[in-house]
């Protein structure tokens, strides 16, 4: 079981409020991602549920038991650091058996685990070694591995691959995924990439100055922002937003439309532009157009789209897909 | 560097180096070298470099005229004494300053600091008419407390800064996977500390070892060290000069060889941390 | 992060060193000032009358006083000049391409770990002794008269010897400093079309200041109280030729018993090694917040 319930948490640093009262709900079995900006109390958050970080106001509960001053080892939940922190004067297996070590555990069963945990995450040829003879991929490994024997209630991950290479994020991204398949055990993940975010969560909690934006998951997000922060946010390239006439006549402040929702025509359409620069990535191809008196907008087209530098182009929005902004940033309905 | 260098560089840069290194090694060499002869050939015109008859009877004499033994065994005893001493005392202090950092906490460590500017001839007087009063004087117990305390700033600095440098996230990965306060001592700290805390040591070792105040203020000869033992050549005695070079060389061999296994640290921990 | 209880476990493993290091600095310096305000000679037993600063009256203006003052003035100047130009010069030297670099580093670094008795009395005997010194000898061979050092001109023996013991502690620290210098930067550098000389005086002097001076306070520190060279070379002699400030200090209390005397003279000690302290702890503390 991991049902992890915050109410009212609240985190000041001195006078500085980082997380102001903040209610949430994560379900057992979910895979959440925490994403927003650097600094936007997403981290010090995943601390707060951790017990690294003592609350200052508010209730953490785990499984509907008060956790709000258990200490971090008795909440039952592991933590994949971003550093991944692992003991460098241990072995792999060593690091792997530390907490079960010091839970005191029968050393026939730490051993079954420890192996186990190996298994699934092929690391059984490497458990002599010292991390420091680890590429960055199997560290990460080491220390989820030393997360998953312990059989907490939840998992989280602060940035895990932020330290990795681009083609490894993409294959530990991969391997996360099926392990909370095959663990079927909550997961609370932090990250600043969107892409991540997406491509991992079943709910994605956007957040900004330590509050929560947004809740939902990676669709209803994509379709339905709550407001111009999370619409900003969630997709790449990002939206386009317009504001001046074409959102007067929409009864909007500002509007917005996402470069994939937008036709491209060499002939005709509603705003004319100029291609300032045209990204070809072979499956699509990005236009960067400079429309008369808006700012750049960013087009996605199909990948043979023969768009050059200083090419005029016509574009139009897709009716339905405009996503429409109060003054207030609010999405309107 | 991936670039080339001409041999030709690389064999002047090589020369240069190499005779500047020599002329500043070369008065240790020179008495390494007249420890060998007899008195006679110490102090031949011209100096004689190999080929003399070479001979062990300085040492032997040196050991006759005044026991060797026991003041290298003073030597041992109060520069290892006194750092383990020490040791004991900086670990937890320097620990809780790392880990657990206070408000005023800088200000401790500053304050540290700063009795180690004190000069000793400053505190002399009270330190020689106590030790007097109570019998410390010419005592190994009295010479291993005072190098304790002169030597305790700079090692509480010196494992500071290496406590300094285990990254918080492993402290709190192990408060994660359940480790208690003495858990975390035991099994993560100190096995990652332990290279810092040896070349701490080692250090410290050496500035006992070459302390050259209170060595010989406080001791004549039941607890004199090396230093002092080494002093009491200062009064020429017709021909000594052999016997001055064995007694030199069995004075600083030791510690000359801790001392080129330590040079790294040596920096790091002589200038407080402020150069690494 | 630190929870109550975690900060009074703190303070207890703080406190034993702490109180070692008061009472070993504060209340010894607290007796010296007290001393120093009394007619207190060991060898006139019996009351030790209050005299106010007769003391301090007495030991600054003895001629001898200012005398020490010069003295462990140029002493500390000569062998700072001498070192901290020499030690530039080696790390620049030892940081080349080179065969051998790590033999020569050891033989460089070697006189730092003689005990300041032994270098004193090498030099004082096989090198600067007029009959049998090796100087002597080389002087011969080119014909010159043998120089007394130690009669002739002690001070400058003594700042000789002593610039030998501390030349390696700043080579090893400029050099480590050096070594830290990006070669990235010193590449632009080249790129820009810098010479050698320019890019010596534009970046890596520059990018040396910071050891340099924390090298000239560390010395400066150990220098003040340069003590043992002394005592085994010269005593101080002849007269006051190569008296500092602690060899008086320590003249006047274990050699003429005068501690009330010998008091004062090491608060005045006390006060200038302050000066210098106060600029070196500003660095350090500077460095700790980085």
């Amino acid at each position: 079981m991991g049902k992890i319930s915050l109410r009212k948490v609240t985190k000041k640093f001195g006078e500085v409020a980082v997380i102001p009262s903040l209610d949430l709900e994560i379900n057992d079995g979910e895979f959440v991602v925490f994403v927003g900006p650097s600094g936007c109390g997403k981290s010090t958050l995943l601390r707060l549920i951790a017990g690294l970080e003592d609350v200052t106001d508010g209730v953490i509960e785990i499984d509907g038991v008060n956790a709000t001053q258990t200490p971090p080892a008795k909440r039952g939940l592991a933590m994949v650091f971003q550093s991944y922190a692992l003991y460098p004067h241990m072995s792999v297996r060593k690091n792997i058996t530390f907490p079960l070590k010091m839970a005191g555990m029968d050393p026939a069963e730490q051993e079954r685990r420890v192996a186990n945990a190996a298994k699934v995450l092929n690391l059984t040829d490497y458990l002599e070694r010292k991390p420091g003879q680890l590429s960055g991929g199997q560290r990460q490994r080491v220390a989820i591995g030393r997360a998953i024997v312990r059989e907490p209630k939840a998992f989280l991950f602060d940035e895990p691959l932020s330290n990795l290479d681009a083609a490894l994020r993409v294959n530990m991204r991969l391997e996360i995924t099926e392990l909370h398949h095959t663990l079927k055990t909550t997961m609370i993940y932090v990250t600043h990439d969107q892409v991540e975010a997406m491509t991992m969560a079943d709910k994605i909690v956007v957040l900004q100055a330590g509050r929560v934006e947004q809740v939902g998951s990676p669709l209803e997000l994509y379709n339905a922002p709550a407001n111009i922060f999370v619409a900003g946010f969630i997709g790449s390239p990002r939206m386009n937003f317009v504001t001046g006439a074409d959102a007067d006549k929409l009864n909007a402040k500002t509007i917005g439309v996402r470069p994939e929702h937008i036709d491209l025509s060499k002939d005709a359409g509603h705003w004319k532009g100029t291609v300032t620069v045209s990204e070809h990535l072979g499956s699509d191809t990005f236009l960067h157009v400079a429309v008369e008196g808006q700012d750049t907008m960013t087009v996605r087209a199909d990948g043979d789209v023969a768009a050059r530098y200083g090419d005029t182009v016509y574009l139009t929005p897709q009716a339905d897909r405009i996503h429409r902004f109060g003054a207030d940033g609010k999405t309107l309905k | 560097m991936a670039r080339a260098v001409t041999p030709a560089r690389k064999l002047g840069f090589t020369i240069a180096s190499w005779t500047v290194g020599l002329v500043i090694f070369f008065p240790i060499l020179w008495t390494f070298i007249t420890s060998f002869k007899s008195e006679g050939d110490a102090v031949a015109i011209p100096p004689l470099f190999v080929n003399f008859h070479w001979t062990l009877e300085n040492y032997v004499l040196v050991n006759q005229r005044s026991d060797y033994l026991l003041h290298f065994w003073n030597s041992v005893v109060i520069s290892v004494g006194s750092t383990f001493l020490a040791l004991v005392i900086a670990i937890p202090a320097a620990w809780a300053m790392a880990f657990v950092p206070g408000k005023r906490t800088k200000d401790v460590l500053m304050w540290m600091l700063s009795t180690k500017m004190m000069p000793a001839v400053g505190v002399l007087i009270p330190i020689y008419l106590m030790f007097k009063n109570t019998g410390l004087l010419d005592t190994l117990t009295g010479l291993v407390i005072i190098m304790t305390l002169i030597n305790l700033p700079i090692l509480i600095w010196m494992l500071y800064t290496y406590f300094k440098e285990i990254p918080g996230e492993i402290l709190e990965a192990a408060r994660m996977d359940g480790a208690d306060l003495k858990s975390e001592v035991l099994y993560i700290l100190t096995p990652m500390a332990i290279p810092g805390i040896a070349s701490t040591m080692l250090l410290n070792i050496i500035l006992a070892w070459n302390e050259a105040f209170w060595t010989l203020m406080l001791t004549s000869s039941q607890a004199a060290p090396l230093t002092q033992f080494i002093a009491s050549y200062s009064s020429p005695e017709g021909l000594f000069y052999a016997k001055l070079s064995a007694a030199s060389t069995m004075a600083i061999a030791p510690i000359l060889i801790l001392g080129w296994f330590s040079q790294k640290q040596l920096v790091r921990g002589l200038t407080f941390g402020a150069v690494k | 992060m630190a929870t109550q209880h975690s900060r009074s476990a703190a303070r207890l493993m703080i406190s034993p060193a702490v109180i070692l290091l008061f009472l070993w600095m504060i209340v010894p310096l607290a007796m010296t000032i007290y001393f120093s305000f009394l007619n207190y000679n060991l060898l006139r037993p019996g009351a030790h009358d209050f005299v106010g600063f007769r003391n301090y009256y007495y030991f600054l203006t003895d001629p001898s006083f200012l005398i020490a003052i010069k003295n462990t003035l140029i002493l500390v100047l000569g062998v700072l000049v001498i070192t901290v130009v020499g030690g530039v010069a080696l790390a620049v030297l030892l940081d080349q391409p080179m065969w051998g670099q790590g033999i020569v580093r050891i033989l460089v670094i070697a006189p730092f770990f003689v005990m300041p008795t032994v270098s004193a009395l090498v030099w004082k005997n096989m090198f600067l002794n007029p009959v049998n010194g090796l100087f002597a000898y080389f002087a011969q061979l080119m014909g010159l008269q043998p120089y007394d050092f130690l009669s002739q001109s002690p001070l400058m023996s003594i700042i000789m010897i002593v610039s030998w013991e501390w030349l390696p502690f700043a080579t090893l620290i400029l050099l480590t400093a050096m070594q830290s210098l990006d070669s990235e930067q010193m590449e632009a550098a080249e790129m820009d079309g810098a010479s050698a000389i320019s890019r010596f005086i534009y970046i890596t002097l520059p990018h040396l200041t910071r050891s340099i001076t924390v090298v000239i306070l560390i010395q400066t520190i150990f220098l003040l109280s340069v003590f043992a060279e002394i005592l085994v070379t010269t005593n101080g002699g002849p007269g006051t030729a190569s008296t500092n400030l602690p060899y008086l200090v320590y003249g006047q209390s274990l050699l003429q018993f005068d501690v009330g005397g010998g008091s004062a003279g090491g608060i005045v000690a006390v006060i200038l090694a302050n000066i210098v302290a106060i600029f070196l702890m500003r660095m350090i503390g500077k460095n700790l917040e980085a």
